[in-house]
C-alpha cells in the first residue's frame, strides 16, 4: 500500500484542481502509466503514476482540490489480493484527521485553558471564506491552529493573517512563512469589511466573502490602551459599494451555469486585485512601424524555416520595451505597502499575455534586454506553441517584472489593458494598420501601431509614461535605431 | 500613614519579583519602558527560587550523590560510609538561594528596574496601594499581576505544625519516620530527598495513581524505584485525622472504609497550590476571576482590564516557572507595542524524581480521553548503549504522533537526563517537526538523546536497535 502525494508542481503551486482520472479505483496502473491530470492556477499538468499497483483510494473527484503534499491516491502493490478488502485504513485515518490536523496544543490536563488562549481572537473571522481555491466551507476551519514555527506564528500575528486560513505547504500541514506572506498578499490590502448598514443582510452578499475581500484583523497596537477598540463593523468599506445578490436571469431567458474553473477563476481573482489595488492611468500612441514592417518584408523570406524566421513584430516590440525598461525602471517594478518600499528588479522578465482556448495564459521570457531580436522571435514561436499545446512547465509563468499583450493580431483600434498584478505596467498593442496620416505636412499612407501603456499611477506619473512611449514609438518608426542601440 | 502619601507614577508595574514578574520587569525595561517592581519578601526570585525549585534541586542533586555513592559498588567502587553534614548541606543550599537571588537583583539593577518592597492592593484600575513601604501610592499605566501561588493546607491539622514543602526544604532535621501527603511531584520529589537523608517515608495520596498528569506507564517506573525507597506508597488513601503525640503526630489514614491509625515523627503536607488573587483588590480595578480563583486573561496576557496583565501562577494554565517566565515576556513585548502571544505548543513537564520523568505536548492518556488516533514509537532504555554504561536502564522514552501525518503531537520520557533532554521535544513540538524529522537528526553517540531518534524511527515504522516486531 502507497500513498502518494500531490507532488510539489513549482515555485509558488500550493494546490490542484483534479481534471481527470486515467482510471477508477480498483484497476491497476502500471508505474509511470498517467494517473491524474490536474489543473493549476495556470497550467494542466499529467502526473503519472509512481507505484505499479491497483488504485485504491483517491482524495477527490473532478473538480475537487488538492493541496500539495496531502495524499492524493493509494495505491496497493498489484501483488496484493484484489479480494474486497475493507477500505484502507488509510482513508479512515484521513477523515478522521481532517477535522483538527493540527497540532496539540496542551501539555498537562490543565490545558483546557491554554487552548482558550492559544486561540485568535476569534468572532470577526467567523463568517470569513478559506483562503483561495479552498473547498472547504468557513464552518469547517480547524479551531487548533495547524503547525507553525514560533517565528511563523509571530509573522502571522504582525501581518494580520489568521493561520487557520492558510493553506499550508510544508510537511504535516506545516505552515511556512512563505505561505504566511503569500496568504497576505492575497488579503487585499485595502480590504474592509462591507458596510454592514442597508437593506442586506451579510448573508446575502455572497460575492463579498469570496476570497478576494478578507478582513484584516485589528492590528493589536491600536488597542494596547484602554478599552478595547471600536468594533471592525464600524470601520469604513467602500462607500456606495453594493453588490446585491444576482437576478433570477431565467426570467427573461433560459441560461446555463457552469462552474467557474481553476484559469477563469484565478483570472477573475487575479483582475479584481488589480483593478482594486492599482490605480490605473492608460497612456496612448501610434508608432509608425512602416519601415520596420519594410524590413520584416524583406528579412523574412531569408529566413524562412530557421528559428525565429517568422520575426514577429511582437520580438522587436519586446526588445524596445527592454530598452526603455532599462531607462524607465519605475515601469519595471513593484510597490511593497507593508515595507513601503519600492521593489526595483534588476532583471526584465516581459510576460507575453497568450490567449488559449482554456483561458488568458502569460508565459515569461527572461532576460529579455539581453537576448537578440533573432532570439526572442525564435523563443516566442515555442512559447505560444508550447502554450497552446499546454506544454508549459508551471516556473515558466511566474517571475514577470513587465507584460505585453497584443491583440492586435485579432484587430483592434486599441485597448486598455490592466496591469498584470504586482507588475506596475503594462502594454496593449492593437492592430498595425495603414493608415492617412500628416507627414511633413502631406498626408501619406503609413502603417501605423497603436499602443496603451496602462501603469500603475502609485509608483509613476504620466511624465514617466510619456517618456517611456516617445523612445519605444522612436525606436519602433527607425529599425535602424532599434538595432543599434538596443 | 506616618511618612504620609507619597506617591510615586510609573509607565508599569509589575507586582512579585518570581520568575514570572522579574522576567516581565526585565523585558519592558529593555523594551523602553519605566518599571517598578514591587515584592513583599525581602529576596528576589519568588517561590521557585526561595522556597521552591532551587532549594529542592539541589537537595536532590545531594540525594543523588549520596545514592550513587551507594550504588557504586557495582562499578567495583567501594564507598565505605556515606555521611551526610546537614548543617553542612543546608548551608550549602541557602548560599546557592542567596546567591541567585542576588543575582536577579544585579540584573533589574543594571536593566534600572525600581525594586520596591511592600505589600500591593489595587486601590482602583490605576492606583495600587503598598504597605510597608515608604511609598504609599503607585499610579500606572500598565500593571502586570505576578504574585504567583502558595501552598494549600491540609483541611486536618491546620492548626499544627506540620511541615510545607517551603519548610522541608530548610532542612530543620532529618526525622526518622516522615509522612508525606500528596502524590504529586513535590510530594515524591520531596519524600525521596528525605528518604535518601535516612528518613523511613510514608507517602499518602487521595487519587488511585501518582503524578495524575503524567502517563502511567512512566509514573510506573518510578514507582518500582520507589518502592525500594518508601517504607510505604499508600494510594486511594486519605488523612482524615493528626494529633500531636510524644515528640510527632498520630495520624489516621483511611483507606477503602478501613482506618489505621500510624505515627510518624514529621508530617510533609504537599497537596498542591493555590493562587494569590485573594486581598489583591482586584474588585477595585474591575479585574474579572474564573473559577478556582485564576484570573481570566486573553492570549496576550490581558486580563478582562486590557491595561492590567496577568501571568504565572495566578493565570490559567499549570502553575510552572517556565511558563511564568514565557508569559511574563507576552505581557511585556504586548505593553511596548508588539504583536506577541502566548501559544506555546507545549509547555513541558519535568519531576525530578529517581530517575526523571519528563513530558511535552500530548499525553497517551489524554489522546485516548479525547478518542483521537495517534501512532507511538516507544523505545526502551534497556536497548540502549548510554543506559549500560552509566548502570541504569530502567526507562524508556515515546514519541506520540499524527497517524498521517507523522506530526509529532508529543514526548514522554523517564530516565536518567530527561529533565534535560525534554527541550527537544518542545523545540519539536513548537516548530511543527515530524517524526521522520526526529529520526534522521543525528543524535550523538553514545547519549541518552539517542532514544529519542529511537522511537521516533520506532514510530516511523523503521526502528534498528529493536525488532519492528517489539514496535
Amino acid at each position: 500500500m502507497h500513498e502518494f502525494k500531490l507532488p510539489d508542481l513549482g515555485e509558488g503551486i500550493h494546490e490542484a484542481e483534479i481534471i481527470k482520472w486515467h482510471l477508477p479505483v480498483g484497476q491497476v496502473v502500471q508505474l509511470d502509466a498517467p494517473l491524474v491530470d490536474v489543473e493549476t492556477d495556470k497550467a494542466t499538468v499529467t502526473i503519472p503514476s509512481p507505484y505499479a499497483g491497483r488504485l485504491h483510494w483517491v482524495a477527490g473527484e473532478v473538480g475537487d482540490t488538492v493541496l500539495v503534499g496531502k495524499v492524493l491516491a493509494v495505491i496497493d502493490d498489484a501483488t496484493a489480493g484484489m479480494a474486497d478488502e475493507p477500505p484502507p485504513p488509510v482513508v479512515a485515518e484521513r477523515k478522521s484527521v481532517s477535522k483538527g490536523q493540527a497540532v496539540e496544543q496542551k501539555a498537562l490536563p490543565s490545558g483546557s485553558d491554554l487552548e482558550k488562549k492559544t486561540s485568535p481572537p476569534s468572532a470577526p473571522y467567523a463568517r470569513e471564506a478559506p483562503s483561495s481555491g479552498n473547498s472547504a466551507p468557513p464552518d469547517s476551519l480547524p479551531s487548533s491552529p495547524r503547525p507553525a514555527a514560533p517565528a511563523t506564528r509571530r509573522l502571522a500575528r504582525e501581518l494580520g493573517v489568521d493561520l487557520r486560513l492558510v493553506s499550508p505547504s510544508g510537511p504535516a500541514g506545516r505552515i511556512t512563512p512563505e505561505d504566511v506572506r503569500r496568504h497576505h498578499q492575497q488579503q487585499v490590502l485595502p480590504e474592509k469589511r462591507p458596510v454592514a448598514g442597508g437593506s442586506a443582510p451579510s448573508a446575502s452578499l455572497p460575492n463579498l466573502s469570496s476570497p478576494n475581500l478578507k478582513l484584516v484583523p485589528p492590528d493589536p497596537r491600536d488597542e494596547r490602551e484602554e478599552e478595547p477598540t471600536t468594533e471592525l463593523s464600524e470601520l469604513v468599506g467602500i462607500p456606495f459599494l453594493q453588490v446585491d445578490p444576482l437576478p433570477d436571469f431565467e426570467r427573461w431567458g433560459p441560461v446555463e451555469r457552469m462552474p467557474l474553473r481553476s484559469i477563469r477563476r484565478k483570472t477573475a481573482q487575479h483582475m479584481v486585485t488589480a483593478s482594486l489595488v492599482v490605480p490605473h492611468v492608460a497612456h496612448m500612441d501610434e508608432a509608425d512601424v512602416t519601415l520596420l514592417e519594410e524590413f520584416r518584408r524583406q528579412e523574412k523570406p531569408k529566413r524562412t524555416g530557421q528559428a525565429g524566421g517568422s520575426l514577429s513584430l511582437l520580438a522587436f516590440v519586446l526588445k524596445a520595451v527592454a530598452a526603455g525598461l532599462t531607462e524607465n525602471p519605475e515601469f519595471n517594478c513593484s510597490l511593497d505597502p507593508v515595507a513601503q518600499e519600492t521593489v526595483f528588479k534588476k532583471y526584465i522578465h516581459i510576460g507575453v499575455a497568450v490567449d488559449t482556448p482554456r483561458g488568458l495564459i502569460v508565459p515569461v521570457i527572461r532576460e529579455v534586454n539581453r537576448k537578440s531580436i533573432l532570439q526572442l522571435a525564435s523563443e516566442l514561436e515555442q512559447l505560444v506553441a508550447r502554450t497552446r499545446d499546454n506544454q508549459l512547465q508551471p516556473a515558466e509563468l511566474v517571475g514577470g517584472s513587465f507584460t505585453v499583450t497584443n491583440i492586435g493580431a485579432l484587430g483592434g483600434t486599441g485597448l486598455i489593458p490592466v496591469v498584470n498584478y504586482p507588475e506596475v505596467a503594462i502594454l496593449g498593442m492593437a492592430a498595425a494598420r495603414p493608415r492617412p496620416v500628416v507627414v511633413d505636412g502631406e498626408i501619406a499612407i503609413r502603417t501605423m501601431l497603436p499602443l496603451t501603456l496602462s501603469f500603475d499611477h502609485r509608483v509613476a506619473d504620466g511624465g514617466h509614461a510619456a517618456r517611456f512611449m516617445n523612445e519605444l514609438v522612436r525606436r519602433l518608426g527607425d529599425p535602424h535605431a532599434l538595432l543599434l542601440e538596443t | 500613614m506616618v511618612v504620609g502619601n507619597l506617591t510615586q507614577e510609573t509607565e508599569v508595574v509589575v507586582i512579585g519579583a518570581g520568575p514570572g514578574g522579574y522576567v516581565a520587569a526585565i523585558r519592558a525595561a529593555d523594551l523602553g519602558r519605566e518599571v517598578l517592581l514591587v515584592e513583599e519578601r525581602e529576596s528576589l526570585g519568588g517561590v521557585c527560587l526561595t522556597e521552591g525549585c532551587i532549594p529542592s534541586k539541589t537537595l536532590i542533586h545531594a540525594m543523588q550523590l549520596i545514592n550513587a555513592a551507594r550504588e557504586a559498588e557495582r562499578f567495583g567502587i567501594l564507598v565505605k560510609e556515606v555521611n551526610v553534614d546537614i548543617d553542612r548541606l543546608r548551608e550549602f543550599c541557602r548560599s546557592v538561594v542567596s546567591g541567585l537571588s542576588r543575582g536577579v537583583e544585579g540584573l533589574l539593577k543594571r536593566r534600572g528596574v525600581e525594586v520596591i518592597r511592600g505589600r500591593a492592593r489595587f486601590e482602583s484600575d490605576r492606583s495600587l496601594r503598598l504597605e510597608g513601604s515608604d511609598v504609599s501610592n503607585i499610579e500606572f499605566r500598565h500593571a502586570i499581576i505576578a504574585t504567583g501561588s502558595r501552598i494549600n493546607q491540609l483541611p486536618v491539622g491546620y492548626d499544627l505544625p506540620l511541615w510545607s514543602s517551603a519548610q522541608a526544604l530548610t532542612l530543620p532535621e532529618v526525622p526518622p519516620h516522615l509522612l508525606v501527603i500528596g502524590g504529586g511531584y513535590i510530594g515524591l520529589e520531596m519524600g525521596l530527598v528525605y528518604a535518601g537523608l535516612g528518613s523511613r517515608v510514608t507517602l499518602v495520596e487521595f487519587c488511585p495513581r501518582l503524578l495524575l498528569g503524567a502517563d502511567p506507564d512512566l509514573v510506573e517506573v518510578v514507582i518500582k524505584r520507589c518502592q525500594h525507597r518508601f517504607e510505604a506508597l499508600l494510594v486511594d488513601s486519605r488523612v482524615i485525622g493528626v494529633q500531636r503525640s510524644a515528640g510527632g503526630y498520630e495520624v489516621q489514614i483511611e483507606h477503602e472504609g478501613a482506618t489505621t491509625t500510624r505515627r510518624y515523627d514529621q508530617v510533609l503536607v504537599a497537596i498542591g497550590r493555590h493562587p494569590n488573587t485573594e486581598d489583591l483588590g482586584l474588585e477595585k480595578a474591575g479585574v474579572a476571576l474564573q473559577d478556582g480563583g485564576i484570573i481570566q486573561v486573553d492570549n496576550r496576557m490581558r486580563t478582562s482590564r486590557p491595561h492590567i496583565y496577568a501571568i504565572g501562577d495566578v493565570a490559567p494554565g499549570p502553575p510552572l516557572a517556565h511558563k511564568a517566565s514565557r508569559e511574563g515576556k507576552v505581557a511585556a513585548e504586548a505593553i511596548a507595542g508588539q504583536p506577541s502571544a502566548f501559544d506555546n505548543r507545549a509547555i513541558p513537564a519535568v519531576v525530578f524524581t529517581d530517575p526523571e520523568i519528563a513530558w511535552a505536548g500530548l499525553t497517551e492518556r489524554e489522546a485516548e480521553r479525547q478518542g483521537r488516533p495517534v501512532r507511538v514509537g516507544r523505545f526502551p532504555l534497556k536497548a540502549l548503549g548510554r543506559a549500560w554504561t552509566m548502570g541504569q536502564t530502567d526507562g524508556l522514552v515515546k514519541v506520540i504522533s499524527e497517524v498521517d501525518s507523522g506530526l509529532v503531537l508529543g514526548v514522554g520520557m523517564v530516565g536518567p537526563h530527561v529533565s534535560e533532554l525534554i527541550s527537544e521535544a518542545s523545540l519539536a513540538l513548537e516548530m511543527g517537526a515530524t517524526v521522520e524529522d526526529l529520526a534522521v537528526t543525528i543524535h550523538p553517540h553514545p547519549t541518552i538523546a539517542e532514544a529519542i531518534q529511537e522511537a521516533a524511527e520506532v514510530a516511523d515504522g523503521r526502528p534498528v536497535h529493536i525488532s519492528p516486531a517489539t514496535s
